[in-house]
């Protein structure tokens, strides 16, 4: 197996409110990241994706079709965009890096047109990344467990 | 249901986050003859030490709270490495201020493995790994082992 990585860069603004918390509540739990009118960052996405190298091409897969994959789900959904209010897959869910590599995770995944996902790697800044990787048994998280809730 | 708690069990989430300090150490094993710490350590051995500006990664995972959005809250995670290793090791000599490293040498290897045992009982989240950039060019990971009591 080969993994096979494409970085992109895209920038975008957010808040964190949790309007069923009070003003109060908000505050402390968000800090400065619940000014009301937002901010921004520069993301880094790095994604990665595993598979067979073709013995016809050398390729795990053509690295133009998941340039134009990236700037069809990622890049046009969320570059210069407010991600509270314009990127709908976030409604109902606090922007932080975990959130907005969970929703590229699903965006991308069903998506990948050979191999498959390995990873996805979100910087909000060079110092805070959150990853996603398919649950296993052997990573600790077992798929087969049954949803909670 | 918006901020509601829907796990997502096919997915593994993980948060890295960054942290610096800088520090000194002398790479020296007293059990070892002068001629053989020279040959070993070269001139990491000198003996009145040398520093590094190092970088830490933390990883941590865990599910993602619905009504945050985060595995873990950053202020917290950022105060327990502040308690449990910066403040022991920023702008400090390995070998005369770190205990753990009277009798071991502070390689970073064993920084590895000394910051994972302060780490793992990270209360909000489990820590998952540590990695260690000596420099630019030299890191270390370390995952805590078997033997590792999480």
């Amino acid at each position: 197996m080969v993994l096979l990585t494409r970085k992109i860069e895209f920038s975008a603004s957010h808040r964190y409110d949790n309007p069923n918390l009070s003003p109060e509540e908000n505050r402390r739990v968000f800090g400065k990241c619940n000014n009301p009118h937002g901010h921004g960052h520069n993301y880094t996405l790095e994604v990665t994706v595993e598979g067979e190298p073709s013995p016809i091409t050398g390729m795990v897969l053509d690295l133009k079709d998941l340039k134009e994959l990236l700037d069809r789900e990622i890049m046009q959904r969320m570059d210069h965009r407010n991600l509270n209010v314009e990127v709908p897959e976030l409604a109902g869910k606090i922007p932080t890096c975990e959130n907005i590599a969970l929703v590229i995770w699903n965006l991308l995944e069903p998506k990948i047109p050979v191999g498959k996902l390995h990873r996805v790697r979100l910087y909000e800044s060079a110092d805070l990344f959150a990853d996603c990787y398919r649950a296993t048994a052997s990573n600790g998280h077992a798929p087969s467990q049954k949803a909670g809730k | 249901m918006p901020f509601a708690n829907s796990v997502n069990h096919e997915v593994k989430v993980e948060l890295g986050r960054r942290y610096r300090f800088s520090a000194s150490h002398r790479l020296h094993n007293a059990s070892l003859s002068e001629a053989a710490n020279h040959e070993i350590y070269g001139k990491c051995n000198n003996p009145h030490g040398h520093g590094h500006n190092y970088i830490l990664e933390v990883t941590v995972s865990g599910s993602v709270d619905a009504a945050t959005g985060m595995i873990a809250n950053l202020a917290d995670l950022d105060a327990f490495v502040e308690r449990q290793v910066l403040n022991d090791y920023d702008h400090k000599s390995f070998n005369e201020d770190v205990p753990a490293f009277r009798n071991i040498v502070p390689t970073t290897e064993n920084l590895c493995v000394d910051i994972f045992r302060r780490l793992k009982t990270f209360p909000a989240a489990k820590l998952e790994r540590i990695r260690v950039e000596e420099t630019g060019n030299n890191s270390f990971e370390y995952a805590g082992d078997q033997t590792e009591e999480r």
